[in-house]
């Protein structure tokens, strides 16, 4: 019986190692897709032309279908005097800070997603419902989604927000770089909304020289720094302002993707399976020599 | 004495005062969970868009999946290393593992927004997310450790399937039906005994990666690239002493006399192991010089240093005394203590060194979300406490008393 046992063991380890080597290439890949085209798109957002007027408020709960009042009610400034952030109901928003240059002139600073070239949510999502797509954008699938919220935990920006208050098919809401639209051959509804052209929307890379030109020609009106540019890895709106970016609370950044610790820890626990596999042949061999010492002993006894 | 001793069902009522009361608790919590499921998770919980995890994820999943590791840590050295004589703990440890993680189960589908689609990660995989993978190995885990458990369901059950009424024909094939069970399973444990083995250390550590994410959100005395270690070695180290403290719970509460001589013994086995994740723990502290938050008094410093003064500092000295190895009420005093202390460390690393950049607010559970996590260990409490009275799980002085019953523990 115990020989028998032994035997039977040793089969079922072999097949059990082959079929694990077996499973790896396929599946080691797997994930969402996170395309890096050099022909991405994204936003220069000019703080320093935005008068704060929130049309792009307007236009991008129109554009989404989320309620609104009319337009008209957005001349109403009180709602800038509170720091508000993107949420389930507006997945942008615009705050308002004082100016150190101008007292008189507040500075007004559009906030949404900025769709990181390495995105953490996207690295983060437990079923890949997250994707950065070549044309910059990084979208949300509802089909996939299962509510864990791990993307809210990982964003460096906290934007994705959440509907709590949804007892069925809660959806994860955030500023989606109006895919359908641009899919039609459309501008984002803020861009086309922006009174003053506070908002560029073009491919990342001109918007980069752009910016820079920008803050070459006039260097007193710019902070020499585009935020976005190299923070965590780059993100796909970049933004120009006219006094320190910390003062506007933009989160101090470090310029490595934000995954990266995470993602390498992650893939070094996994490579190829090789750890988990060493392990088992590992266990499976103490516990082999060390039954059969027992069962030795037991034989001598 | 230890050859006399065997596993079998206690011999008590299910109902008692302490019964009653988790059965009140349990009651309480189903009726806030009711609430998740009509309203949703805003309706009951204090989470918002600033705050995504909460007590749920900290309690329910994180310090649960690590009180599980009783499992994982008894299989390794009752069967993988064979050490027989630590065989009378491993059946209790296995059930508290399996409810434990079922818990787990049901605390994470609870938690999530769409719970209907818990399913999504079988199918739908990204392997760059640390959350995959824990979730993944633990939906295997599980189900492991219900194939590990089965041996138990089939010993209770051969000889003595007793169907009534028309059923009763269908006796003897079912009766078969375990027999065979039985001798398959007997033949295949080994598979899936290391399997577990090997799922725990992955998953126990990859539970650690998942808020390294987070970057600059985590306080840094949390912060660490070295977290997954942090988590494995403190699973590993909180593994005996759940046993520990379930096993003389258990007696206590079923009047047995505890088995002393196999539970200070492996008190023994806690102190090296609590030993090296000290040492990585301070460490982790010195070489990234994070001690300078621990100069000022504030919440996270508090917590910080109660988590290792008393979770891991006071009960390694404990553990270490001959005369704690030896009295029951001090072994417990010691064992509750790492049992806290990991609690805590997982409550802190979720939930406490979690700041947003724009928070609005600070996070403090609600009553739903406590009343939930309470009623979750409640019901774990009296799962446990059927389990035994059903199963033959806790080992007991055989009363044949004859040499020929003493067999191979398995499972
Ligand atoms: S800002 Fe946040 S939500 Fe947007 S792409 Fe980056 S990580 Fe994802
Ligand atoms: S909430 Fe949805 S999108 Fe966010 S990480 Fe979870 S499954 Fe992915
Ligand atoms: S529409 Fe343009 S100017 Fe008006 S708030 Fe938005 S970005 Fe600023």
């Amino acid at each position: 019986m115990k020989s028998q046992n032994r035997r039977s063991f040793l089969k079922t380890s072999t097949a059990i190692t082959v079929a694990a080597t077996g499973l790896t290439p396929s599946t080691a890949h797997a994930g969402p897709t996170n395309i890096l085209s050099p022909d991405r798109m994204g936003v220069l957002v000019d703080t320093t032309v935005c008068i704060g007027c929130r049309n792009c408020e307007w236009a991008c709960k129109t554009a989404h279908g989320l309620e609104t009042p009319p337009l008209d009610a957005y001349e109403d400034r009180t709602p800038l005097a509170k720091m508000r952030r993107p949420d389930e109901t507006a997945l942008t928003v615009v705050n308002q800070y004082e100016n150190p240059k101008e007292p008189d002139l507040p500075i007004t600073v559009k906030v949404q997603c900025m769709h990181c070239d390495h995105p953490a949510c996207v690295s983060a999502c437990i079923v890949g419902a997250i994707a950065k797509h070549a044309n910059g954008e990084v979208v949300w699938d509802t089909d996939k989604c299962i509510g864990c919220r791990y993307c809210m935990v990982a964003c460096p920006f906290q934007v994705p927000a959440f509907e709590y208050h949804k007892a069925l098919g809660p959806r994860i809401m955030k500023c989606d770089f109006c895919s359908e639209r641009r899919a039609d051959g459309k501008l984002p509804a803020c861009v086309e909304s922006c009174p003053v052209e506070a908002l560029t929307y073009g491919r990342r890379e001109d918007l980069v020289r752009i910016a820079k030109e920008r803050i070459k020609r006039s260097p007193d009106r710019y902070v020499e720094h585009i935020y976005g540019e190299a923070e965590v890895g780059g993100t796909s709106w970049c933004y120009l302002a006219g006094t320190d970016f910390d003062s506007l609370q933009f989160p101090k950044l470090g310029l490595n993707p934000a995954p990266g610790v995470s993602e390498s820890i992650q893939h070094g626990i996994f490579a190829y399976f090789v750890p988990p596999v060493s392990l088992y042949a590992l266990l499976g061999a103490v516990m082999w020599t060390s039954r059969h010492r027992h069962d030795e002993e037991e034989e001598q006894s | 004495m230890n050859d006399f001793m065997r596993p079998q069902p206690v011999t008590k009522k299910f109902l008692s005062p302490g019964v009653i009361v988790l059965l009140l608790l349990a009651a309480n919590g189903l009726a806030f969970l009711a609430g998740r499921f009509l309203f949703g998770i805003g309706a009951v919980t204090n989470l918002n868009n600033q705050y995504p995890w909460g007590i749920w994820i900290g309690i329910d999943v994180a310090a649960g999946v690590a009180l599980a590791a009783g499992g994982f840590t008894t299989a390794a050295l009752g069967h993988v290393m064979h050490r027989e004589q630590y065989h009378a703990v491993v059946r209790p440890a296995l059930l508290t593992a399996m409810l434990g993680y079922t818990m787990v189960a049901v605390g994470v589908s609870i938690d999530i927004g769409r719970y209907y689609y818990i399913w999504h990660p079988l199918l739908m995989w990204n392997g760059s997310s640390a959350l995959f993978e824990v979730g993944i190995c633990v939906m295997i885990y599980m189900s492991v450790l219900y194939i590990e458990f089965l041996p138990v369901v089939t010993e209770r059950f051969i000889g003595r399937v007793d169907l009534p009424g028309a059923l009763a024909r269908l006796n003897a094939p079912i009766d078969r039906l375990l027999r065979w069970l039985d001798r398959m399973l007997d033949k295949m444990m080994f598979v899936f005994i290391i399997a577990g083995v090997v799922l725990s250390t992955l998953h126990q550590s990859s539970l650690g990666t998942l808020m390294v994410i987070a970057g600059p959100k985590m306080h840094p005395l949390w912060q660490t690239p070295i977290s997954p270690l942090l988590f494995l070695l403190s699973a590993v180290s909180v593994g005996f002493p759940m046993v520990i403290f379930e096993s003389l719970l258990a007696a206590r509460s079923f009047g047995l006399k505890p088995e002393m001589h196999i539970l200070g013994r492996m008190g023994r086995m806690v102190a090296p192991l609590l030993g090296i994740y000290l040492a990585f723990k301070l460490g982790d502290l010195f070489i990234r010089e994070t001690f300078v938050y621990l100069k000022t008094v504030t919440t996270v410093s508090v917590m910080y240093i109660t988590e290792l003064l008393f979770g891991v500092v006071i009960p390694l000295r404990m553990f270490l005394s001959p005369a704690v190895q030896k009295s029951p009420a001090l072994l417990f005093t010691a064992a509750a203590l790492v049992v806290g202390g990991v609690a805590l460390n997982r409550i802190d690393t979720f939930v406490v060194a979690y700041t947003p950049p724009y928070a609005l607010g600070s996070y403090f559970p609600s009553i739903g979300e406590i009343s939930v996590t309470v009623g979750f260990i409640a019901i774990l409490v009296l799962l446990y406490r059927a389990a035994v009275l059903i199963f033959p799980v806790i080992s007991l002085p055989d009363r044949a008393l004859s040499p020929q019953s003493k067999y191979s523990v398995r499972g």
